[in-house]
């Protein structure tokens, strides 16, 4: 019986699953049909796939550069976020900070914070720090978002660590430089590439900074290159389709990429030996 | 090789003393048990040697050097967990490896040490794996070498057998005892158990709320205990107590009680005569009550509530007035359930202690 209802429960996700699949299958589509079958229902099957789309994509776009641009942010984001959070959060973890629970406390409650509510004041420090339309505007912005969660995300995992490896290595002589790059950050891997790929996510979809701090193709990421796509007279589907698929690429890629790590991250209670 | 030397030694947490003027040479090469109930602070001297916690008085010693402001690493010390705390992600070369490999030794010495060790230890053949793949007993063997390829002037032990099941504890036991002799280096060992304490300890500290309360060889401790608390904690089974109160009858001690009337040996006479017409706490371990012959004109009155055969002795719990006692008998003895039987002691195995400051009279 345990059998049967497993197997209902199988078919009623692998449902589920398919229903949420049709809109990206729908855009794939998309992306293939020819420009006069775009907006007509029959045929549901596109007669002929075509290229073109793409073609117009990597050539007359901005996108070529805004995949960069995201590309580039999104790792730089990543890289500060964790470079930043990880010490932070050993610290939390391991050693007697003053005032700790209140400081925990303001890193989980910012992790709460509205974008929208800090987009008019950050604006007005770029421009004044004459950071607009860069790079480091949005790793900046998009770093010091990303940072609270990496920090309580981190602390988590750090302290589920035996605070007896901490004093063997003390024992052993390691600094806490080099307990924390030794031991803690080889016990928290898989956690941190959860986070890492979590505040990477983060940066790459994020489009309300990235739409007020940017000016031109130079820092325009991804959303905002999709969101500016129509034009003024008529929106090119097939163009935005195409251009959304190739948006999708990358974060897919490196999903896939850590999966083995990310599985292990969901696992990371069986540390205490 | 270093003695360790604690001077008014004191630890105070913002609500707890956790440990109070403790005062402790170590000589040597001498391997040195602290023993007590949990929280009697033997765990928190331990970490306080080890430099895991600050001082809040005192001083330590290690070899010459007064390291109570120096950090773990640069005391020479090696420690064993009790929780082995094994690095999980390195393997068991790599564990005993990291603390040579922080001190920046060359690598064929680093290769060398491990291996010295691993041969002691019995564990060559582990060197390759990681720790979630060795049993209890052989993490423990890991955890003792990560200590002893350091060569450290000291090492220390906190509970370190206290994980492991009651047969691989024997086994290890013996093992840490040959491995002292053979390495010759000062332990101090911490332990809530006092077999443990006992079976290992050059000379044993037994500790309670923070204070020590006597320092002495193993057999010292058994046959002379200073209070009423190291008499009760040293031996299994217990010492036993009895409240009894103290006589002259024709220029002998007499201790009564309801039920028990004991001549005390004319040695110990003289200190209890102080306490004539009070009342004193009696003493006595298990293996010194009898079964007696006959009647004399002393004895202890019991009736046997339980009877415990353990094969090579027979444990007799029996009701003495409103106390309740511990024989340890001869296996050939055969009492019954609500037998009245007689007991007797030898005079001068009797302990006493004052009834208030539970200290030996």
């Amino acid at each position: 019986m345990t059998s049967r209802r497993a197997l209902v429960a199988d078919v009623a996700v692998l449902v589920f699953l398919a229903l949420y699949a049709v809109p990206f299958l729908w855009q794939v589509l998309t992306s293939f049909k020819p420009e006069a079958e775009l907006l007509r229902v029959p045929p549901l099957w596109p007669t002929t796939l075509t290229l073109s789309h793409y073609e117009v994509v990597f050539t007359q776009s901005a996108m070529p550069r805004a995949l960069l641009n995201s590309l580039g942010v999104g790792v730089l984001t990543t890289a500060l976020a964790c470079a930043l959070g990880v010490p932070a959060a050993f610290a939390l973890a391991t050693l007697r900070v003053p005032a700790a629970g209140p400081l925990m406390l303001g890193v989980v409650a910012s992790t709460a914070f509205p974008q929208i509510a800090t987009v008019s004041p950050l604006y007005l420090v770029m421009r004044a720090l004459g950071l607009r339309d860069t790079w480091a505007a949005l790793v900046l912005a998009d770093a010091s978002f990303a940072l609270p969660f990496v920090i309580w995300l981190m602390t988590r995992f750090m302290r589920e660590i035996p605070r007896e490896l901490s004093e063997a290595a003390a024992l052993d002589g390691a600094g806490r430089w080099r307990t924390l790059l030794s031991v803690h950050l080889p016990l928290t891997a898989p956690g941190l590439a959860s986070v890492a790929l979590l505040t990477f996510l983060f940066a790459w979809n994020e489009f309300l900074f990235a739409f007020t701090f940017t000016a031109t193709e130079a820092s325009r990421t991804v959303p905002v290159a999709l969101a500016l796509f129509p034009g003024v007279f008529e929106v090119p589907w097939g163009d935005i389709a195409a251009a959304s698929i190739l948006a999708s690429i990358p974060p897919v890629l490196i999903v896939v990429g850590l999966q083995r790590w990310l599985v292990r991250g969901l696992l990371a209670g069986a540390l205490t030996e | 090789m270093a003695q360790v030397v604690m001077k008014e030694l004191n630890k105070k947490y913002d609500e707890v003393h956790a440990v109070k003027d403790v005062n402790l040479h170590i000589r040597d090469k001498e391997f040195v048990v602290l023993v007590g109930p949990s929280g009697c602070g033997k765990s928190t001297t331990l970490r306080m040697v080890a430099g895991l916690e600050e001082i809040t008085g005192g001083e330590i010693v290690i070899g010459d050097r007064v390291v109570n402001d120096l950090p773990p690493k640069d005391r020479d010390i090696a420690m064993v967990f009790q929780n082995y705390a094994l690095y999980p992600h390195m393997t068991v070369y790599d564990n005993m490896a990291f603390g040579l490999k922080m001190r920046k030794f060359p690598k064929t010495e680093i290769e060398k040490r491990v291996q010295d060790a691993a041969d002691i230890l019995g564990i060559r053949e582990l060197l390759k794996r990681k720790p979630r793949q060795l049993s209890g007993g052989q993490r423990q063997r890991v955890a003792v070498g990560r200590a002893i390829v350091r060569h450290p002037q000291v090492f220390l032990f906190d509970e370190p057998l206290s994980n492991l099941d009651a047969k691989l504890r024997v086994q290890m036991r013996v093992e840490l005892k040959r491995l002292h002799d053979r390495l010759e280096t000062t332990a101090i060992y911490v332990t809530h158990d006092q077999v443990e304490a006992m079976t290992l300890g050059d000379r044993v500290v037994v500790m309670k709320d923070g204070w020590i309360q006597q320092v002495g060889e193993p057999l010292e401790l058994y046959g002379k205990p200073a209070n009423k608390f190291v008499a009760g904690f040293i031996g299994s089974p217990a010492m036993n107590f009895a409240e009894a109160t103290v006589s002259e009858e024709g220029g002998s001690v007499i201790v009564t009680n309801p039920g028990m009337r004991i001549a005390v040996a004319p040695a110990r006479a003289e200190r209890l005569r102080a306490y004539k017409g009070q009342t004193v706490t009696l003493g006595i371990r298990p293996e010194d009550l009898h079964i007696a012959a006959g009647d004399g004109r002393t004895g202890i009155d019991a009736v046997v509530e339980v009877v415990e055969p353990l094969g090579s002795e027979i444990l007799l719990d029996v009701k003495v007035g409103s106390h309740v006692m511990v024989a340890r008998v001869e296996p050939t003895v055969r009492a019954k359930v609500h037998e009245k039987i007689r007991l007797n002691v030898e005079p001068d195995r009797l302990h006493f202690f004052d009834a208030k400051t539970e200290a030996a009279i």
